[in-house]
Parts: structure tokens; sequence; C-alpha cells
């Protein structure tokens, strides 16, 4: 029932925050939000004492008929998703605090529906359930950066969603052919996620390889992987902050997140078939992000390209289907997410400071304003994967795994690592160090919610750098689960 | 089955209204005499004992009657929608018109007999000519008239002669009694036969206005007073793929070898041809008319998976619920926002998000269900067709259905775009009556409910 109430509580806080007026709307929604963090916490807390417990799962019928059900539980993987959902999303509502949105109700009305839809997908143990809440993710985030986004809005969300669309579409395919095939023996059809991966299972190769392209397309796209990443740097510049932050930082996750419990166990051979394939893609991914987010100006479009890197390595990994390949891409998908809501908060700040993100019009902000130095640096070494911060972990453990599927994909792996530092210290020094460039440009102090939101994000990344102990072990625990079914 | 009785009765007194002067009295009670319908509906479920009527003419079984209760349902909230046509000129005549359409629509959902079928298309089509041309003054609308009528009794003419070649063959009218004889043929049947099931085929594509026997439908819904493309679009669909289907999967299931072919080279063509065009269309009532183009193919897939029996028509009948509640909430913005702004165009949307944030809600909710976007009705209702079309051998139609739903998803947000993101250009200001906020609020809440409880129609046989 906990897990219930998980997905509901946030429902409910929507609608309320949709009621509510003017200022009230953030407080209301930032409360529920924390509230919803805490319950998280009450469920990791009874998840490591009674992962069996009752009140982690919840099933009831749906549409008994079809063999749907409203079926969702935690386990170690999703506990991990749900965590960093919930944590996120309290940040993202309080780094709001100091731009002012029309209509604010709506406005947080809708990152709280995200965030109910966000919860379902990891959490869903039904492909039915699973699409619904994928496709349901799409619709306030579409609006958010509708309604609110920057010059050209209705083109590049548009694009967005038509893309997003597109590649669910034939993940529906893709999931209603596993479940024609499912109940052989018994005779009944099912959307459990077992029952699914058995029907993947019984399939021959070139069936699994339909399913296996149907599938992955979806969620390439959402992650997204070259070359079906076109929609994202232009979505991402001109969405909202918050948008952005809930589109880089989470929902990018719900792709990498479907591929480990959605794709890989239920195709193994076509896996084997065409894994060099997708890891290929994800691979050159990161180096031509790379290479581009070099030559970038705008400071939020090269965490945008920085980001399909970041995404490219993960997936490449988990494609490796080995132990440290998909472990390492749990961390690095925590630690992303919390490094790129600090990256983009960075980003407004200047902003809202200089009024522009041109990094060749800035430059001296460290000689104004010390503290938000120190804070970026961390935020920054965080993103760039230094030991002791909490990117190092996943990092080491991903080119550790696809160093295990081929040297040559770790040898480009590795220098995307160097290219990845070359672009945010490079993209630091001309932000901060120096002198500055245009006189006009002043920077005073932080507003008191920014600062906050740094402290607990730098916190984050330097805590679980140097003790990623009981987020390692979650993760080990999950990627052990997968690793059976993949077997 | 008392349905029928009580909605020809209503007809007949709204004729009677114009001698005896009761014509304030009428609104009320047609409104009435349909919920009344709708109860008996309810009452005669399940309750098999007199569903064969009229020396087996016609056959009220519960297919039959879900089907009726959809056209019902429609037709209610129709009529709320049509409030202001009754109000001008030859009052009574419209109300006769429409409700005897009704009585036809009805029809065409419980004929167990060639004839029934014939005078059931008939009886609906007729007032719909008439009514296609009621805006006497207005060229379109006289076009309009004109040309549902020459198109119309063409496709009758290929009806009637397809019947004829049919009754030369099996020596009956009677539906059950010509799929014995079919099944007793074993494959042994004259070639006129065949003819005549594609005759019987090419009119009811015909009347279902799928490509390539569309080319009337887009002149003919926008050159028709708003609310009686509304009436065409969702009852006489309707009450169209409840003939259709009581055709070719009852009674032609039997030669499906002969049709199926023809069926799935119309529905690509549909598909295509209708998406495309409407995405290259200005006018938001011309793209709706290529879009139910769009609607009727996936309903065609149904028919076309026809060995998946009542899962079929079960995916049939919420399809058409899901549709035509979807498709009556974006008919009533369209029409306030056209009488505002005297056009119908997409320019007319610009800034209603702003300007009238509850109608832009509902249109965004009755755009998302067209689309099928999750959690609306119509989401569900193509993925009921997916999964009856999954299991037969024309697979690379859904394939061809995906990609052109994509389409279908940029002319459907074309309208979202516009309420939200565009400015408002005009001075007219968009005003709506208070049984039109209520019609929405009643339809928006029926689409989401239909998505988030499907199992209440999807399971109506079971």
């Amino acid at each position: 029932m906990l897990v219930g109430l998980l997905i509901i509580v946030p429902l409910i806080a929507s609608l309320l925050v949709f009621f509510t007026k003017g200022n009230t709307s953030r407080t209301v929604a930032l409360g529920l939000s924390v509230v919803e963090f805490i319950l998280s916490l009450v469920v990791l807390f009874q998840f490591k004492h009674n992962p069996a417990s009752a009140d982690l799962m919840l099933n009831c019928p749906w549409v008994e008929s079809l063999g749907i059900h409203f079926a969702v539980s935690v386990d170690a993987l999703s506990m991990l998703m749900v965590l960093l959902t919930t944590f996120l999303v309290p940040l993202i509502i309080l780094s709001s605090f100091n731009t002012s949105y029309e209509k604010p109700n709506s406005f947080y009305g809708l990152i709280l529906l995200m965030q109910m839809a966000l919860v379902g997908v990891f959490t869903a143990n039904d492909g039915f359930l699973f699409y619904v809440f994928w496709e349901l993710a799409l619709i306030p985030i579409y609006f958010i950066c509708l309604l609110w986004g920057g010059e050209n809005r209705g083109r590049i969300t548009f694009k967005f969603f038509v893309y997003t669309l597109f590649g669910s579409l034939f993940m529906l395919v893709g999931l209603v052919y596993l479940y024609n095939h499912t109940g052989f023996e018994t005779g009944i059809k099912s959307w459990a996620v077992t029952d699914l991966y058995q029907a993947g299972k019984s399939l021959n190769l070139q069936q699994q390889s339909v399913v296996f392209w149907c599938i992955f397309l979806a969620f390439g796209i959402k992650m997204p992987i070259f070359p079906l990443h076109t929609w994202q740097p232009d979505t991402y510049v001109n969405a909202p902050t918050q948008g952005t932050m809930l589109l880089s930082g989470i929902m990018l996750k719900m792709g990498t997140f479907g591929l480990i419990k959605w794709l890989m166990p239920v195709t193994p051979l076509a896996l084997a078939e065409w894994g060099w394939l997708a890891i290929t893609l994800s691979v050159f991914g990161i180096f031509y992000a790379s290479c581009i987010a070099i030559v970038q100006k705008d400071y939020k479009r090269l965490i945008a390209y920085s980001s399909i890197a970041h995404v490219g390595l993960i997936a490449a990994g988990i494609l490796s289907a080995n132990q440290q390949g998909i472990q390492g891409a749990v961390m690095q998908m925590l630690a992303h997410g919390v490094n790129v809501v600090g990256l983009f908060l960075i980003a407004d700040i200047l902003m809202r400071h200089t009024g522009t993100r041109e990094m060749e019009k800035l430059g001296g902000i460290r000689n104004m304003n010390g503290n938000f130095a120190v804070l970026f640096l961390i935020v920054m070494l965080g993103s760039v994967a230094l030991p002791l911060t909490n990117g190092f972990v996943g990092e080491f453990l991903l080119i550790n795994g696809v160093y295990q599927y081929g040297a040559w994909v770790a040898a480009f792996a590795g220098l995307t690592v160097i290219l990845g530092a070359v672009y945010m210290l490079r993209s630091y020094q001309a932000i901060m160090l120096g002198e500055r460039k245009d006189s006009a440009i002043a920077f005073g102090s932080l507003a008191s919610t920014d600062k906050w939101v740094l402290y607990i994000i730098c916190f984050a990344i330097i805590a679980f750098g140097v003790y990623p102990k009981p987020l390692n072990d979650l993760a080990e625990e999950g990627t052990k689960a997968i690793l059976t079914y993949i077997k | 089955m008392k349905g029928l009785f009580i909605i020809s009765g209503l007809g007949v007194l709204a004729m009677l209204a114009e001698i005896f002067k009761f014509k304030k009295l009428l609104y009320p009670l047609v409104l009435i005499g349909i919920l009344a319908a709708y109860v008996t509906n309810f009452m005669e479920w399940n309750n098999n004992t007199s569903i064969e009527l009229f020396a087996n003419m016609m056959r009220f079984d519960n297919v039959a009657l879900a089907f009726s209760g959809v056209i019902l349902v429609t037709a209610f909230f129709w009529f709320i929608l049509a409030n202001d046509y009754f109000e001008q000129d030859h009052v009574t005549d419209h109300f006769a018109l429409v409700l005897f359409a009704l009585v036809g629509a009805i029809m065409l959902t419980g004929f167990s007999n060639m004839t029934t079928l014939f005078l059931g298309i008939e009886i609906l089509s007729i007032p719909m000519y008439v009514l296609a041309a009621s805006r006497k003054r207005d060229l379109a609308s006289n076009e309009a008239g004109f040309k549902y009528l020459i198109m119309g009794s063409f496709a009758s003419g290929f009806l009637l002669f397809g019947i004829a070649l049919i009754y030369g063959a099996t020596g009956s009218f009677d539906l059950m009694a010509i799929r014995s004889f079919i099944s007793h043929a074993q494959g042994d049947l004259p070639a006129f036969f065949y003819a005549g099931v594609l005759m019987v085929l090419v009119a009811m594509l015909f009347k279902v206005s799928a490509a390539p026997f569309h080319f009337w439908a887009p002149d003919v819904y926008e050159g028709s007073p708003t609310v009686i493309t509304a009436l065409m679009s969702t009852i006489v669909k309707t009450a169209a793929f409840a003939a259709f289907m009581r055709l070719f999967l009852v009674v032609f299931g039997g030669v499906n070898e002969s049709w199926s072919m023809v069926l799935a080279v119309v529905i690509a063509l549909s598909l295509v041809v209708s998406n495309i065009t409407a995405a290259t269309q200005n006018s938001v009532k011309r793209m709706l008319a290529y879009s139910s183009i769009s609607h009727a193919a996936f309903m065609l897939m149904a028919i076309l998976a026809n060995q998946r029996g009542m899962a079929s028509v079960s995916a049939i009948l919420y399809y058409s619920l899901a549709y035509s509640v979807g498709s009556i909430a974006a008919f009533t913005v369209l029409y306030n926002v056209s009488k505002a702004k005297d056009n119908a165009n997409i320019e007319a949307f610009n800034g209603l998000g702003k300007r009238h944030p509850f109608m832009a809600a509902c249109m965004v909710i009755a755009m998302l269900s067209l689309a099928g976007i999750p959690i609306t009705a119509g989401f569900f209702a193509k993925y009921f067709i997916f999964s009856v079309m999954i299991g037969t051998t024309f697979k690379w139609l859904i394939i061809l259905a995906i990609l052109t739903s994509a389409v279908g998803v940029y002319y459907y947000f074309k309208v979202i775009i516009a309420m939200y993101f565009k400015q408002e250009d005009g001075e007219q200001e968009v005003t709506m009556e208070t049984s039109h906020v209520l019609l929405l609020a009643l339809t928006t809440i029926f689409t989401l409910a239909l998505g988030i409880v499907p199992k209440y129609v999807i399971e109506i046989f079971s």
C-alpha cells in the first residue's frame, strides 16, 4: 500500500496546487513534494528491513479480460530511481523561487503531475501500466515547455513531442507483440513483467530482433542516443529551467531505466546479435556530442550536449550486459541526475544575474562572488567525475564494464572522459576566472533559495563520492536481480 | 427495441407540434424521450425473450443494444450541443428530420435482413441529405446537400445491386440464411455472388467515407451547418459501422478471403490520404472531416481482423463511443469559436487558452483523445484495435497506422499550439452558454473516465 501512496500523493498534490493562487502555489508544491520525499524514505526504510513486505506491492486488476493490472512494486533498482525523483523534485521546485512564472498554479501542478507519472514509470510491474505512465509523463512536460518556454517554443516542443510519441508507439507494438506470446502453457495472456520476460525468451532470433528494435527506438529517443538526439539540444535550451531539469535530471533516466528493466531481459538473443550496433551508436554519440559541446558558446547548450555524451556512456554500460556495466550505469544515472540539475541551475543563475549565457561575454565572476565560484566548482568536478565526487564511482564501474565487453569501446569511452573534462574545465575557466569582459555585468550575492539548492546538491555530490556504499549496495542488488533474467 | 418505437413516436410528435402549437415543449420532450429510450435499452439487456421481431426482420441482441446505446448517448449530447439550431426557422421540421435519422441509425444496429438494412440506410440518409442543405440561403450548404444526395444515391444503387446478386445466389434476404448458405456451399459459390459481396462492400465503404470513396465527405462536412457535421461524424458513422460489422463479421465472415485484401488496401489508402490531407488543412472543420476518415480506417481494421470475433466487436464499440464523445466535445468548442469569430479556421483558436481557459482545457483533452494519447479514451480505442490486429496476417497495417498517427498528432496539436502559443488578433469575445459549459464538462469527464475504467465497455459482452 505504501507504494500506492507514492503514486497517489503527487497526484493529489498536483490537484491541490491547481486550486491555489499566486505565491502560495509554490509553497504548497514545495511542502507536498517534501512530504513525498519523506514518504519515499519511509519506503526505503521498509525496503531495507523487509523487502518482501506487502506494503511494497500493489496489484489490482484494471482490465481483467485483457490481463491488464495496476501492478506496482519496489525493488532495489526502482527504489533508487524513486529516491532520485523524490529527491530532485523539491530541489527543482525550490530552484524556481526566484523566477516568477505566469499562472504558477498550473506550472507547479504540472510538475507534480509529472512526478506522479515518473514514479509510476519506475515502479510499474505491468507492461501496459508502464506504457501508460511512460506516455503520461510526456503530457505535463510538453505543456511546461510549450507554455513557459523561450522563443520558437511552439515548433521545438512540437518536434520533441512527435519524436518521443513516435518512439513510444513502436514500443507499444513491441509490447503488444510480446503480450500476444504470453501464456503458452496456461492459455491466459498477461502483461506482468515476468510473463513478458518469458514470452520474449520463447521467441526466435528474428522475432526478438523486431521486438528489440521497436522498443529500443522508444528508449533511444528518450535518452537520447545518436542519431535520435536531434530534438534534444533545442528542447533543453528552450524549455524553462525547471522543465530542462525535469527532462535531463529524471526523464532521461526513464530511457536508461527502461533499457535495464524492460528491454535487456526480454530479448537476450537479439541483444547478443545486435548489441554491437547499439553500443557503437552509443559510443559514437559520446564522441560526437563531446566534440560539439567543446565548440558551444551558450552554456546551457553546452550542458545539453554534455548530457548526450553522459547518457551515451550509460547506455553503452547497460548494453554491455555485465555486472560492472549495469551497476555503473545505475550509479551514474543517480550522479548525473543530481549534477545536471546543479549545472542547469547554475546556467539559470548566470542568466538571471548577468542576462546572458554566452561564455565569451562572461568572465571574472569569481572575483565578484567567491562563494558561488566554489559551489560551481564542486558541481563541475562532480560532473567530470573526479575521485571523491559522486560521478567517479559510476564512471569507474562503467569503463570497467565496457572494457569487459571490448577494449576498443573502453578506449573510445575513456577518450570521451578526457573530452568531457576539456569542455567542462574550459567553460568554468571562461565564465568564472580571468578578468571581467563586459563591465556592465555585475554579479551580486546569490538568493538564499539558490544557495540552499546548491548547498544540498554539493553535499550530495561529496557525501556520495566519499561514501557511496549505501547506494552502491542497492545498485549491486538490483543489477544482480536483472542479470539473473538476462543470463 | 422499444427505443426504436419511442424515437419514431417522437418524430411523429415533432411533426404534429407544428399543427398543435407546442413547439416550445418539443425540446425537453425530445431529451426526455431519448433518455427513456436509453432506459428501455438498458432493461432489454441480456433479456433474450423477444429479440426477433417483424417476422425475423430485426434482431435486437446485446450487440445491437450496445450500439444503439452508443447512438442514444451521443444523440443526447448532440441535442444539448444543437440547442440553438432548433431556435431558427423550420424548427419542427429539423426535429423530425433528426429524429427520423436516429430511427434509421437504430435500425442499422439491429437489422437481420437485407431489406431492413436497405430501409435503415435510406431512413438514415434521406433526412441527412435535407439537413446538410438546411441552411437554405447558404450556397455551400446547398452544395453539400446536393453532393451528398447524388453520391449517396449512387452508393445506394450499388447496395441494391449487390443485395440483388446475393439474393440471386443464395435465394434469401435473411442474414442467417445467407450465412448458413455460405458455410454449406464450402467455396462452391457462383462468381456473381462475390461480385455482390464486393458491391455491398463498396456501398458500405461509401457510407463510412473510406478512401477512395471519400471525396464527398470533406465538402459535405464543411458546407453543412456545424452541428449537422457533428451529427454526421458521430451518429451516422457509428450506425454505419454497426451495419458494416454485422454484414462483414457475421454474414460474410465465411468468404473473407474474397474481400479482406480489398479492405486492407482501402484501409491503407484511407490512413495515408486522410492524415496527409488533414495535415495541410487550414479549416478546423475540414481537418476534422479528414480525421474522421482516418478514424473510420481504424475501425475498419477491427472488421478486417474478423477472425477475432467478439474482441473485434467490442473494439469497434469502444472506438465508436470514444470517438463520438471526443468529437462532440471538439465540435462544441469549434461551434462556439466559429460562431464568435465567424470562421472555422485555425486562426480563430488563437489565444483561446488565455481568453477561455476552461474551453481550451476541454479542447486539449478532446484533441489528446482523438490523437490517441493516454490516459484518454482515444488511447484505449487505438490500443484495442492494435491488439485485435496483431494476431492477423495484416501486421504491416499496424506499422502504417502508427506512422500516420504521428502525422495525426501534428494536426491535432496545431490546434493546441494555436490556443496556447499564438496571440489573439481579433476583438470578438468567445462566449459560451451554460448548457454548453455543462456539455463540455460532461464529455470531458466521460472521455477521461472511459480511459480510466475501460473495462465497463470493453468487457460488456463477457
